[in-house]
């Protein structure tokens, strides 16, 4: 079936299997491959993305039920080619290694600055704690997190 | 370099293009370059210095995370005195000619050390001898930073870019001269990840990221008994799924490799292909391993510890006599489960087979061993094929097998078109390499000093060599899988290391730092252990008889023999900075262990508190020795990375085999630490000998869950010797 939606503020359409998740429609149909496939099933948070602002699981939610909202995923978060404080302080913090994981990290940190979440470290380690990241970069994805809560 | 001919090193030739291409012949003069003697007088590496400045490094191994592009583009551009804002680096495809390119062991900047920094500061001698003669001026009055060549009478300066052309026709000079570490201007100091834009903006190509044109792809539905085999499969219903394209079988690619039976649905994107591979209908044939379990394999390999190891890896003294003598003998049993690595990217790869050849876009440690595999696999000459190397999101020694691009080239033959095969997590839980599950019993005595009289160690796993050989290594298949047990560094009159093989049909890989990772939980619990009996300081105990290590001869690695005094000089070191023997907060305990891993040293400090049965880790101090650190940055997030890791082994990670498969499927029951429960502080510090680096990718591993245990112990009387830790966080 068809579904329309706004990904990255540009109106996009597609013809998907109605049990297809919006994140194989954001990497196989839309060459959106920002959002990662790590587990299909809500576990590691490498597929996270914002949709209407709010931080989803987009291996979780069904590509039909993003029809008619608003997406953003990692690739759409800078603005031209100025970075989002989030991307850049994750860069000046190295808070990655392999950087599989990052795009969902940064979206949710994205999330977690937005809810008024990052006060203290632990509550920056609580909110990300849907995030994996087996390389261990967590003591500098929490340093990155509150350099940019502390910025605001 | 004395026994490197610079002619067969590098290559200087004017790049296409204007600028200047250099060429390196790493085989030529890698520390054990003689392996890849054959294509020595083939180049390798190439640096670029493109008109517009800009410096591009070839990277000769594969990026997984543990910023191999920054530190070895580092070495290049510190002898260049390159402006590191201009240095870029690229993945490297693979080819004979940039000889071995495998990534594992922690051996990245150790084989690369010389030839980079030697190539880096013979080009810099040509770029100012270029200077020096468009100037009319003796080059030893030149100087060069961030790119430029300086003539200070002159008050003149030139660009790199600009004198790149040029440079290139210019002799090779013979015996540069490198830097002495005090005048390093890069090296040394932190460095963020070169390059790492891509990757929070979103476009860096992982291996489960390439599209390539008239690209399908694939889900397998693989055996889940290991050994199993397809006997007959239906696959109409899945050919009825919209998007499928193809069912092929998978035949079964064995030892070396361990591709599984399986069956697979080809379609035009992924969600269709796993559909299409939930409707298949398989009968399958268990085969030999169907009725092995952890349990089996546990009893089995209890019962192998209490008496003679099967081999003995070595021995001195008369352990045997003088522990049948000793009034008192302390006994330790320790048991660790198979692991997965759990890369946060599942195995995947796309393969394009046309023509007699194809063509591989790979996220592998080690595409030597995948164009040998997958040439052999598909009856090729290794020359038909090419493999790309792409970003891959995490590697920890399971990339290293080519069994996932082996497979990918078979279903792309099969079809005759381009294929992306993608793994779900659970395939890739469920088809890992596991780190072997291990049971350890140590027996013990000590004198009237209280010091080790005897000590027998005796090891069982099933080994790691028998998923890639059919026979023994020469020496056994003991010396392989008791690294850090056998070569254990304590000075102890009396004492024998014992093997014996476990049969399983599990496969069995290399994870991040290998067989150290439960022998040294063993061996330094053990210590601990001992140190309490003897009512003695652990560190002072320690430091009291680290010893040489006693190890196979002649050694794998000559050239960076085990020195006792770096073992001890981090165990001090991290000591002295976590305040070993200091008061501590009410209801605190520290922990230590140390060792020596893939020729480096680290010694780590646990700061707990146990309440009401709940753990909490308040801080770890950990101190390194792995050489001069290239980058601090870098080597930080490999210990402060480590760690957690083996923290989560420590805490968590546990693989069980049920009816000869794997029982875990995903995250939810192969769970790992997560940020909220990792460690908020980690201190790390390094000790810097003078003397050629070795790495920092695995040290750190070994010595966590020992570390942690004898926290533990210390904390609340009680000694845990099974992984994981029977204890759960606060």
């Amino acid at each position: 079936m068809e579904v329309r939606l706004t990904v990255n503020g540009r109106e996009r359409g597609a013809e998907i299997d109605p049990r297809a998740a919006l994140l194989d429609l954001l990497r196989d149909q839309f060459g959106l491959t920002g959002a990662k496939r790590g587990c299909e099933r809500g576990e590691c948070g490498a597929c996270t993305v914002l949709v209407d602002g709010r931080p989803t699981l987009s291996c979780l939610m069904l590509a039909v039920a993003s029809g008619g909202r608003s997406v953003t995923t990692i690739e759409g978060l800078a603005e031209g080619d100025r970075l989002h404080p989030l991307q850049q302080a994750f860069i000046d913090h190295d808070a990655l290694q392999c950087g599989f994981c990052t795009p969902g990290q940064i979206l949710a940190a994205v999330a977690c600055l937005a809810a008024g979440r990052a006060n203290t470290d632990d509550e920056v380690r609580e909110w990300m704690s849907g995030n994996l990241c087996r390389c261990a970069a967590y003591p500098q994805i929490v340093a990155a997190v509150r350099a940019v809560a502390a910025a605001r | 370099m004395s026994a490197v001919n610079r002619r067969d090193f590098l290559k200087v030739t004017a790049a296409v293009g204007g600028g200047l291409l250099v060429t390196i012949n790493l085989a030529a003069c890698r520390d054990r370059g003689a392996a890849g003697g054959a294509k020595a007088a083939d180049p390798s590496v190439f640096v670029r210095i493109n008109p517009d400045n800009t410096i591009v490094v070839t990277i000769p191994k594969s990026e997984m995370g543990q910023g191999v592009r920054t530190s070895l583009a580092m070495l290049v551009a510190e002898e260049l005195d390159a402006d590191w804002n201009q240095v870029r680096a690229e993945l490297a495809y693979y080819d004979p000619k940039f000889g071995d390119m495998g990534t594992g062991g922690s051996s990245s900047v150790r084989q690369n050390w010389m030839p980079l920094r030697t190539a880096g500061a013979t080009l810099r001698a040509m770029l100012v001898a270029t200077a020096a003669r468009e100037w009319g001026v003796d080059p030893a009055e030149c100087t060069t930073d961030n790119s430029f060549v300086h003539h200070a009478k002159g008050d003149r300066k030139l660009h790199y870019g600009g004198l790149a052309a040029k440079a290139a026709s210019q002799p090779i000079p013979a015996g540069v001269k490198l830097k002495a570490k005090s005048e390093w201007k890069l090296m040394g100091k932190d460095r963020i990840g070169i390059d790492v834009g891509p990757i929070t903006h979103g476009t860096a190509q992982y291996g489960l990221d390439v599209k390539v044109p008239g690209m399908l792809y694939a889900s397998i539905e693989r055996t889940l008994v290991f050994g199993g085999t397809v006997t007959s499969f239906d696959k109409a219903a899945a050919l009825a799924v919209p998007g499928v394209k193809d069912v092929v079988e998978i035949k079964g690619v064995g030892i070396g490799v361990t591709v599984h039976p399986g069956v697979a649905v080809v379609a035009t994107n992924t969600w269709a292909a796993m559909q299409g591979r939930k409707a298949l209908t398989i009968q399958w044939d268990a085969g030999p391993h169907a009725a092995e379990s952890s349990e089996s394999y546990l009893a089995t390999m209890r019962a192998a510890v209490e008496k003679k190891g099967d081999e003995t890896v070595n021995t001195k003294g008369d352990p045997d006599g003088v522990l049948a003598k000793s009034a008192k003998v302390i006994s330790g049993v320790f048991e660790t489960p198979f692991l997965s690595h759990a890369t946060m990217e599942p195995m995947n790869c796309t393969a394009s087979f046309k023509d007699g050849q194809v063509e591989l876009w790979s996220p592998t440690q080690y595409p030597d061993m995948a164009t040998a595999e997958v040439a052999k696999a598909l009856g090729l000459k290794p020359e038909k094929v090419r493999v790309n190397l792409t970003m891959m999101g995490g590697g920890f020694g399971r990339r290293i097998n080519p069994d996932f691009s082996v497979e990918a080239a078979l279903v792309s033959k099969a079809i005759g078109q381009p294929v992306k095969v993608v793994w779900t997590r659970e395939d890739d839980l469920r088809h890992d390499f596991y780190r072997p599950c291990s049971v350890h019993r140590i027996d013990a005595s000590l004198g009237a000093d209280g010091m080790p009289e005897a000590w027998r160690h005796r090891v069982s796993t099933p080994s790691i060599d028998v998923s890639y050989q059919e026979k023994p290594p020469e020496g056994g298949w003991g010396p392989n899988e008791t690294d850090g047990s056998a070569n254990m560094s304590y000075r102890i009159p009396n004492r024998s290391c014992e093997y014996t093989l476990q049969a399983s049909g599990v496969p069995r890989g290399w994870w991040r730092a290998v067989s150290t990772t439960h022998g040294m939980f063993a061996v330094e619990s053990m210590i601990d252990d001992l140190a309490a009996a003897a009512g003695k300081d652990p560190v002072e105990y320690r430091l009291a008889m680290i010893d040489g290590v006693w190890w196979k001869q002649p050694p794998d690695f000559p050239e960076y023999p085990f020195r006792a005094d770096r073992l001890k000089g981090v165990l001090q070191l991290a000591a002295d900075k976590a305040g070993w023997g200091k008061p501590l907060p009410k209801g605190h305990a520290m922990g230590i262990s140390c060792g020596y891993d893939h020729l480096s040293y680290a010694a780590e400090v646990f700061e707990v508190s146990v309440v009401n049965d709940r753990l909490r880790i308040h801080r770890v101090v950990v101190a390194a020795d792995a050489g001069p650190v290239v980058n601090p940055n870098g080597a930080r997030a490999m210990l402060e990375g480590g760690i957690i890791m083996g923290l989560s082994a420590a805490l968590k990670e546990r693989v069980t085999i049920k009816g000869g498969g794997v029982a875990q499927k995903n995250f939810d029951s192969y769970s790992l630490l997560r940020i909220n429960a990792a460690p908020v502080v980690i201190e790390s510090h390094f000790v810097e000998t003078d003397t050629a680096p070795t790495g920092f990718g695995e040290p750190a591993v070994p010595p966590v869950a020992a570390g942690l245990a004898n926290a533990i112990f210390r904390a609340t009387g009680k000694r845990l010797r099974t992984l994981p830790l029977d204890i759960k966080l606060a």
